[in-house]
Parts: C-alpha cells; sequence; structure tokens
C-alpha cells in the first residue's frame, strides 16, 4: 500500500479537510482563506504584478543585507583566523556583538538610518555577520595541523599555504556559516519589512492584516517557504560543486 | 652506553647532512641532546626508537619544520617527506596534490611521470579520500619523487599498512632509490623493515644515539648476517630477544617490556 506510506499523504489530506471546512462556512474568510481562494489571489497577484514587484524588492533588501553581512563576516573571519593579531582585535568585538539580541537594535537603527532601506538591509546585515564569521574563523583554526606541516615541508609560502591549504580546509565550515547566515536573513527580512515599508512582502502583509485579506497574507507565507527553500537548494548546489572531493559526494 | 659514532666512509665524500652538538629542548625537557649525524649522498639511514626518543624531533629538524636557532645544521635543499598518513589535501586531485607547491609549466606531465613510476597512473585524477591505504602512501612517495629530493625523509610512512601492502612498498622504495639515488632517512619502530633497507640503523634513545650499525652486506643477501644485528638492536630497544626472528620472539623465553613499553 504505498499510498499510504506516500509523504505527500497527509500534508493533502490536510489541504482537503481545509477546503472542506471553508466551503462548508466552519471556517470563515477572514479568519483563513480556502487554499481554492488562495490560489485565485496568487494568479491575480502575479498577472497584476503586484507580487513580482514587491517580492523583488524584497529580495533586494535580503541580497543588498546578505552582500555587506557575508562580506564583513568572510572579512572579519579571515583576519581572526589568520592572525593572532587580527584575532586580539576583531574577536573580543564580535562576541560582545553576538550578546546583542539583533532585533533589539531595530529602534536604534531606526533612530539613526530613518525608516526607508537602510534599516532594514542594515538589520539583516548586521544579524547575517556572525554567523558567517564564528564558522570561518572555527573552520581556519580547525585546518588539519599535519596538513600545514606536509605543505610547509614541501615549501609552500604563506600566501601559498593560506590559498591551497587553509581556505580550501576551511571551506565546509564556511559554507554551514553561509547556510545559516541565508536562513537568518529571511527571518530578518519578515521582522525588517514589519517596521515600517511602503513595498515588499512585508508590505504586502501589513496592508492585508488592514483589510483582513487572509488569501493574501497566505500567498506571502507561501513566498516566503518558497524563499527559504531556494536558498537551500541553492546553498545544496554550491556545496555540491566546492565540496566534491568529500567521500560521501564522490561515492554518491 | 657510550657509542662512537662512525660517520661515513670517507669515499662518500662531503656529506648531505651534517649535525653537529645538535640539541633541542622544550622548556627543561631536552628532546635531542648534543646530537652529531652525518648522512652522506644517496646513503640510507634507518632510525629506531621508541615514542618520545626524539625521532620526530629530529626528522622535523631535517625537514626544516623546526626552527633551529644557530645551531650547527647542515641540510641539502632538495628534501621531501613522507609522513606516516600519507597528509595529501584532501580537495586537490591525486595529480595536484603531487605537484603541489610547485610551478611553471607542464606540471600535470610531471605528476604523471611521477605517478606512473608508483603504479598509480590510472588515479591520477582520483579524489585522496578514494584512494586505500597503499595507494596514498605511493602518491605521497610519488609527490615527493617530483621534487627530485636529495634527502628523502621517510616518517614511519608504512607503518599504518598492512603486511602485505607494506612489502610491496619495501619493494617500491627501494627501487625508486636504485634510479634516483636520494639519501634517505627512514624513522620506524620496525627493525626487520630497518635491516631490510638501511645502509646503516641508528638507535635514537632519551634523545641521544646509542647504537649505530652499518649493514655491510648487500640488500637481498642479508638473511646469514642479520640474525645477530636483529637481536643487538632490539636490545638497544629494550626487548631482551633470545629468538631471531619474529616467527619464535612473541612466544620464547619471556621478553622484557620494561622500557618497551611505550
Amino acid at each position: 500500500m504505498s499510498l499510504f506510506r506516500s509523504r505527500w499523504l497527509s500534508p493533502l489530506a490536510l489541504l482537503f479537510l481545509w477546503e472542506a471546512l471553508s466551503r462548508f462556512g466552519l471556517i470563515p474568510a477572514h479568519v483563513l482563506a480556502a487554499p481554492s481562494t488562495v490560489l485565485v489571489t496568487l494568479a491575480q497577484m502575479v498577472r497584476s504584478g503586484e507580487l513580482p514587484h514587491n517580492l523583488l524588492i524584497s529580495f533586494g533588501r535580503v541580497s543588498s543585507g546578505l552582500a555587506v553581512g557575508v562580506a564583513v563576516g568572510i572579512g572579519a573571519g579571515l583576519l581572526a583566523g589568520l592572525s593572532r593579531q587580527g584575532e586580539a582585535l576583531v574577536d573580543p568585538v564580535m562576541q560582545i556583538k553576538r550578546t546583542i539580541p539583533v532585533v533589539a537594535l531595530a529602534p536604534l537603527f531606526i533612530i539613526w538610518f530613518g525608516i526607508g532601506e537602510t534599516p532594514k538591509v542594515a538589520l539583516i546585515a548586521f544579524a547575517t555577520l556572525f554567523p558567517v564569521y564564528l564558522n570561518l574563523y572555527n573552520g581556519i583554526r580547525g585546518v588539519d595541523k599535519r596538513l600545514v606541516d606536509a605543505a610547509l615541508s614541501f615549501g609552500l609560502n604563506r600566501w601559498q599555504l593560506i590559498v591551497h591549504v587553509i581556505l580550501p580546509g576551511a571551506l565546509p565550515s564556511l559554507l554551514v556559516g553561509l547556510r545559516y547566515a541565508l536562513t537568518v536573513a529571511i527571518v530578518m527580512l519578515v521582522i525588517a519589512e514589519q517596521i515600517n515599508a511602503s513595498a515588499g512582502l512585508g508590505f504586502l502583509v501589513n496592508n492585508a492584516r488592514d483589510f483582513m485579506r487572509t488569501d493574501i497574507i497566505v500567498v506571502c507565507l507561501m513566498v516566503y517557504a518558497l524563499l527559504g527553500l531556494s536558498v537551500d537548494f541553492l546553498i545544496r548546489i554550491i556545496e555540491n560543486r566546492a565540496l566534491a572531493w568529500r567521500p560521501k559526494l564522490v561515492e554518491a | 652506553m657510550t657509542v662512537t659514532l662512525a660517520f661515513p666512509r670517507a669515499a662518500h665524500g662531503k656529506p648531505l647532512v651534517s649535525l653537529r652538538g645538535f640539541t633541542r629542548r622544550f622548556g627543561d625537557n631536552v628532546i635531542l641532546d648534543n646530537l652529531d649525524l652525518d648522512i652522506a649522498p644517496g646513503e640510507i639511514v634507518a632510525l629506531l626508537g621508541h615514542s618520545g626518543s626524539g625521532k620526530t624531533t629530529l626528522l622535523r629538524t631535517l625537514a626544516n619544520l623546526d626552527n633551529i636557532d644557530g645551531q650547527d645544521v647542515t641540510i641539502p635543499g632538495a628534501r621531501a617527506v613522507v609522513f606516516q598518513d600519507a597528509r595529501l589535501l584532501p580537495w586537490k586531485r591525486v595529480w595536484k596534490n603531487v605537484v603541489l607547491g610547485l610551478k611553471g609549466r607542464g606540471l600535470r606531465a610531471k605528476a604523471e611521470e611521477a605517478l606512473a613510476e608508483v603504479g598509480l597512473s590510472h588515479r591520477i585524477d582520483a579524489w585522496p579520500l578514494t584512494l586505500s591505504g597503499g595507494e596514498a602512501q605511493r602518491t605521497a612517495l610519488a609527490r615527493a619523487l617530483v621534487r627530485q629530493p636529495e634527502l628523502l625523509l621517510l616518517d614511519e610512512p608504512f607503518a599504518a599498512l598492512d603486511a602485505l601492502t607494506r612489502l610491496k612498498m619495501h619493494a617500491l622504495v627501494l627501487k625508486l632509490w636504485r634510479v634516483h639515488r636520494p639519501a634517505i632517512l627512514l624513522v620506524t619502530h620496525d627493525v626487520d623493515e630497518a635491516m631490510a633497507l638501511a645502509d646503516r640503523v641508528l638507535v635514537l634513545a632519551k634523545g641521544h644515539i646509542v647504537a649505530e650499525e652499518r649493514i655491510e652486506a648487500e640488500r637481498g643477501q642479508r638473511t646469514a648476517t642479520v640474525r645477530d644485528l636483529r637481536a643487538r638492536l632490539l636490545g638497544h630497544l629494550g626487548v631482551d630477544a633470545h629468538a631471531s626472528s619474529y616467527a619464535d620472539l612473541v612466544a620464547g623465553p619471556p621478553v622484557s617490556y620494561a622500557e618497551a613499553a611505550e
């Protein structure tokens, strides 16, 4: 009975139940829209360009926030990982930064940067910086000392050592950090767009809330989920390419 | 025990490696104590000793991995090390590991040549983590060979291999040595390995060279002469061995493990 073993079964059943309860009026539309309504709304929003337009704006925020956060995280991680002075300089600051919940900084960011794009991008950047930093730093420090010795015995200079041994050795950790950063970025996007947005997915959600359009809210939830999935997919592709040497992947 | 070291015969000319009064300490802990060592070009020297006897420190010194801070040390520029764990970079394919750190054109051809010599041509594009232990060590040998070393440092390179693979590796090392003639310092626990490969066997204990044995017999014709040598070397290592072959060693009269224990 493969039908009952299928992992699709329970989500589909839930969906049908939801649809049925909506049709019989047991779930009013202002509480939760029926799946069929959600699909129709989705189609309308895509056709009118409302969804693509706002999605693109949100995507831009995540991308710029990530670009800044990942770049700073990588820079700080390299600095702290590759030199003792760098570590003494950077690590204490990063550890202090870690103790402050990024969301709690939102009021300060609004005072500093206003309510435009900057505080949103800054929040995402600030939140994604740490996982990248920490994982890269630990990855560099965790590189097998024996491999470093072997490379030195073959006369590699410091630069060659970093390029051929230390960075490739730290790459798996960096990718873990990156994966975490991407997840955090989407969470921060949701939070940042609740602050005050005149466009973007969060704006759509806020607007829909005011008009009790649960169908639009559900559409946006779906888009958030899809964003998360595609981010995961992206990282998987990067990992498969960059870490092709790992035996698990080699054998697969 | 004091042993006067006979330095390599004058016929060898100037030694390739030369340590005079070499001392290495970590804090109050003296690892190598006033050590003299010469290795002639093309000579195979085996270094026996327990863990903690200073073997690894000596090897690191000869590999120029440790700071020798102004001591009287001569080592050739063309060196290569083969470690017990092959220490291949897992993220580089076999041939890139072989030519690691080399510059210039035709690197792949160089790697091909070296890999052919160790019988690994078919694994040239393999990922190191897919190699067997013996293949990894042969890659490490190729990586050493490709640098045309005057001094080849072997740090217990066969210790982690199974007995049959080890046998093949010994034969391979001798074959390569006959072609390229590097001086070899072989660090090992294995008395038989030392006697089969070396021109000279040194025993290191507590930072001193406590014994030196030169094996005059040709490789391949040593069975008769190594009987006593084996017992002597084991004696220096603290194993009171009366039997002359391993077949009877462990079952024979009680072996003293007092010092042999590591």
